[in-house]
């Protein structure tokens, strides 16, 4: 179980989190929804073990979290996927090197990559484009598969799909719901369209509310 | 004033390739009516917009007609495009309008600077008021504002000048379910007042709280045209079908497939490879009566 208990954070004087709680339990798809600047997409920075919060712990399948750093060794059974393509992902990269890139980095043989880009429907002669030369779909699906590449035992989304068209978002939904399936992850799915998410959770929706004394921005 | 658009092409010339982006597009919107473009990313409705407006770049060749009143926009030459098109005929609501403002000046400056230029004798707090927003909301910079206050701003820059036409680029992208709701219902307000709203976007669920017709585009064509509540019931085109069977309130299937490059379109239908009713008469192009399929 992926789990923050009392989780807090704050930016400046600005409390972003005040005690939140919540956990992702392995083979559900927990949907966790609120309005823009609630602190959804710092909740999923917590939890993918990028930003340390200042009060509360956060545990991985039972083990409390304690090291933060850029090699914490858990890092790697958390996958994220971004709500927008084009600000995560190296401009230079080729669309496969994206994919690639987390198979490099611990040193694993690289055929996992092709695979996934044929699951997500990125086709060979996409490999060698850079970013700019495919479209925000298409850029989705790479991140996804990167998502994917490790095998992450969680996935959280954030705002995956609010850039993208119904058919794209239903794709991409499809596909991380068969990876759910044959893997019992676990995935953290966030979104302001309570639509969406009442359809793709498997429990209900969580909501997370704006902490009161935060001044309106 | 009614917007006309007749067999309009954009092709962008890059070295090696031509990208058809908009083909012989035609549709009409009056005033008082709101029509909402729809189709996936990278389908030609953007540049189909900024055609409108003349803000297409240097290689992008345009063809065809846009008639807003007796003036051809495509036609015409930069010097009316600015003088008297731009914020005066066409007022344009972009795409994140928290990026579109500039971040070193208040809300204010910029209202004040866009009626300036426009020559409207109205004043940046009437103008506030009546989109939504108090007087002391534009002593704030940009970053100041939340997202509903940025949209209201852009909002109220785009009607600055009074203009008959409002084209809208995406207005919903990255706002939450209720500012989409009250997004969309700042922009039927200003069909109600009797200007025509051109509303681009790929949120459906938005068009159709909204629009009162629907063009869907595919692959740089209008593919089917119809009135919305209409569409809604029942998309005849098998994309359209396929894009509201993906909404998560319906089947939340994909279509299959991916769309093709618009370097290199088949001279058929361009969803052939897609469609699951597609036959050797789909190799010819179908012709757009309402919908552009020949087994619709």
């Amino acid at each position: 179980m992926l789990e923050a208990v009392d989780v807090t954070l704050s930016y400046g004087r600005r409390t972003v989190l005040d005690r939140v709680s919540v956990s992702v339990r392995p083979g559900e798809v927990l949907g966790l929804a609120g309005p823009s600047g609630c602190g959804k997409s710092t909740l999923a920075r917590v939890l993918a073990l990028l930003l340390r919060p200042s009060g509360g712990a956060v545990t991985l399948d039972g083990r409390p979290v304690s090291r933060w750093r850029h090699r914490a060794p858990h890092r790697t059974s958390i996958g994220l996927v971004f709500q927008q393509p084009r600000l995560a992902v190296d401009p230079r990269f080729t669309l496969f090197d994206v994919i690639a890139e987390p198979l490099r980095a611990t040193r694993r043989p690289l055929e996992r990559a092709h695979r996934l880009a044929a699951e997500l429907g990125l086709t060979p002669e996409l490999f060698t484009r850079r970013p700019h030369e495919v479209s925000d779909g298409q850029l989705q699906r790479a991140c996804v598969a990167r998502a994917l590449a490790l095998e992450p035992r969680y996935l959280i989304c954030d705002e995956m799909t609010t850039m993208l068209d119904a058919s794209t978002q239903a794709h991409l939904v499809a596909r991380i719901e068969d990876y759910r399936a044959s893997t019992g992850a676990g995935v953290l799915a966030i979104s302001h369209d309570t639509e969406l998410l009442d359809r793709w959770s498997t429990g209900t929706v969580h909501t997370l509310n704006q902490p009161e004394e935060s001044p309106r921005t | 004033m009614t917007l006309r658009v007749e067999g309009l092409s954009v092709r962008f010339h890059l070295p090696g390739a031509v990208v058809h982006a908009v083909t012989d597009a035609a549709f009409e919107l009056r005033e008082g009516r709101c029509l909402a473009l729809v189709g996936e990313s990278g389908c030609g409705k953007s540049v189909m917009a900024h055609a409108l407006l003349g803000l297409l770049p240097g290689n992008a060749v345009v063809t065809g007609h846009a008639w807003l009143g007796s003036l051809d926009l495509v036609a015409a030459p930069e010097r009316v495009l600015a003088g008297q098109v731009r914020g005066r005929r066409v007022g344009l609501i972009p795409q994140s309008p928290a990026a579109h403002l500039t971040p070193v000046r208040t809300a204010r400056a910029q209202l004040a600077e866009t009626l300036r230029e426009l020559g409207g004798g109205q004043s940046p707090d009437a103008l506030a008021r009546r989109a939504g927003l108090r007087p002391d909301d534009l002593d704030r910079y940009p970053h100041q504002l939340s997202g509903g206050m940025a949209q209201r701003v852009a909002n109220a820059l785009a009607l600055a000048g009074d203009p008959p036409l409002v084209i809208a680029d995406e207005p919903t992208t990255g706002l939450d379910r209720p500012l989409v709701e009250s997004t969309m219902a700042e922009l039927r307000r200003l069909c109600d007042e009797g200007r025509a709203v051109l509303i681009i976007t790929h949120d459906l669920r938005a068009a159709e709280q909204v629009a009162d017709d629907v063009a869907v585009m595919y692959a740089g064509r209008v593919v089917e045209l119809a009135e919305a509540r209409t569409f809604f019931a029942r998309p005849r085109h098998p994309y359209a079908q396929g894009l509201l069977d993906a909404l998560p309130s319906r089947a939340f299937t994909p279509i299959p497939g991916d769309p093709p490059e618009l370097t290199c379109l088949p001279d058929g239908c361009a969803f052939l490879p897609r469609c699951s009713r597609a036959t050797s008469r789909c190799e010819e192009l179908p012709p757009l009566n309402g919908v552009a399929c020949h087994h619709a």
